[in-house]
């Protein structure tokens, strides 16, 4: 049934990633790709319209994959599976948060979470690479591609204006026009 | 405050005091503290400074969004479970509406030509926003050995081995925790 399973794949993905944002993405790019239901490509659109649009990312993507899937209901079973956890994680810590704080076992587990997180986006970071720059497979064809250069030409601006802390939204619609003139220029 | 107000007023103000939260914050995460700051503590003295650094601890050792995090803890400190369920609705609220309109619109316009170009340039540049997050993330890990075989174990079984993203989840905590745990032992002695 696929509201039970949009709200317990949310559950989980709610229940597992700690500092939020893009923390998320290995997650759900995992939980969307093992279910088919959105393709990395879309997955990467979607990134886009989160930071453009208020709201914490785990809120929306949740929101919009439960609609895409089944309507209103369809989101409104992801958001609630989403938020869940924390929910009901934050009220129990909220009574004893000065033992939590100084818990060893907390601190013992964020030592092993924080570089997990790392080594999770720079895995992300490869597989969905992949996509946006070789959508055909790698192969020494691939690399002279008028698509491939271009994506890796706006990749290289883009990486150096976020390195100088532009903002993500001035970016992205900065991409978007770098899209729009070498889509109709070049391709 | 709440004795003047009422309970129910209590409830009003703490969903509409995160509606706003949630309404004016894009793309979530620590954006929302500067926000969150002014309005619970300048505007409505529901909390202190220091119970945002708090927040900010807890939220960082707790799973999910920051923002849910903190409207939950706020709201349950202001006004109780009706409260932490009033608060989290409220900062949850402009970013469903939000989306449930731009899926509509995304389904609408996206076969279009020019709306597909824009995404394959978009795409790049997301890619170096998360390009940065990582780098960001990597500047404010705590550096030692330990730290970094957990990132390249984590790297290697999620990106070669193909493992399940939660089992590597869970096999980090816990080799966090054994470490840090052994640590704590030899410095005792």
């Amino acid at each position: 049934m696929i509201f039970l399973d949009l709200f317990w794949t949310f559950f989980k993905i709610g229940l597992f990633t700690f500092g939020g944002g893009y923390a998320m993405l290995p997650l759900i790019q995992a939980a969307v790709e093992a279910h088919g239901w959105l393709s990395t490509e879309s997955l990467l659109n979607f990134v886009a319209v989160s930071e453009s649009t208020p709201g914490p990312f785990a809120v929306n993507i949740a929101t919009y994959i439960g609609s895409e899937l089944a309507g209103i209901p369809g989101s409104a079973c992801a958001t609630l599976g989403v938020v869940l956890p924390s929910f009901v994680i934050i009220l129990i810590v909220a009574r004893c948060f000065r033992r939590f704080r100084a818990s060893r076992v907390v601190a013992g587990i964020m030592t092993g979470l924080k570089p997990a997180v790392i080594g999770l986006i720079g895995s992300a970071i490869l597989t969905m690479g992949r996509t946006v720059l070789f959508p055909g497979g790698i192969a020494a064809a691939a690399f002279l591609t008028p698509a491939f250069l271009v994506t890796a030409v706006i990749f290289a601006v883009m990486a150096v204006l976020a390195y100088r802390k532009v903002h993500p939204i001035l970016l992205i619609c900065l991409s978007a026009a770098l899209g729009i003139a070498a889509g109709y220029l070049l391709l | 405050m709440a004795s003047k107000t009422g309970k129910g007023g209590v409830l009003l103000s703490l969903f509409l005091t995160f509606l706003k939260i949630g309404a004016f914050t894009f793309g979530g995460g620590y954006a929302m503290i500067p926000l969150i700051q002014k309005e619970t503590v300048e505007n409505r003295k529901w909390i202190t400074d220091e119970d945002v650094l708090e927040i900010i601890a807890i939220a960082e050792s707790t799973p999910g969004p920051i923002a849910i995090n903190s409207a939950t803890f706020i709201g349950v400190r202001v006004g109780g479970l009706a409260g932490a369920v009033c608060a989290t609705l409220g900062v949850v609220l402009p970013s469903f509406v939000c989306i449930l309109i731009v899926s509509r619109l995304l389904d609408a316009f996206q076969h279009l030509k020019p709306v597909q170009y824009a995404f394959f340039g978009i795409r790049a540049g997301v890619l170096a926003l998360i390009l940065k997050a990582f780098w960001s993330m990597y500047k404010k890990c705590p550096k030692g050995l330990v730290s970094y075989v957990i990132a390249a174990g984590a790297f290697v079984l999620a990106a070669i081995l193909r493992v399940n993203v939660l089992i590597v989840i869970l096999c980090c905590a816990a080799a966090g925790l054994v470490t840090s745990l052994i640590r704590a032992g030899r410095a005792e002695k």
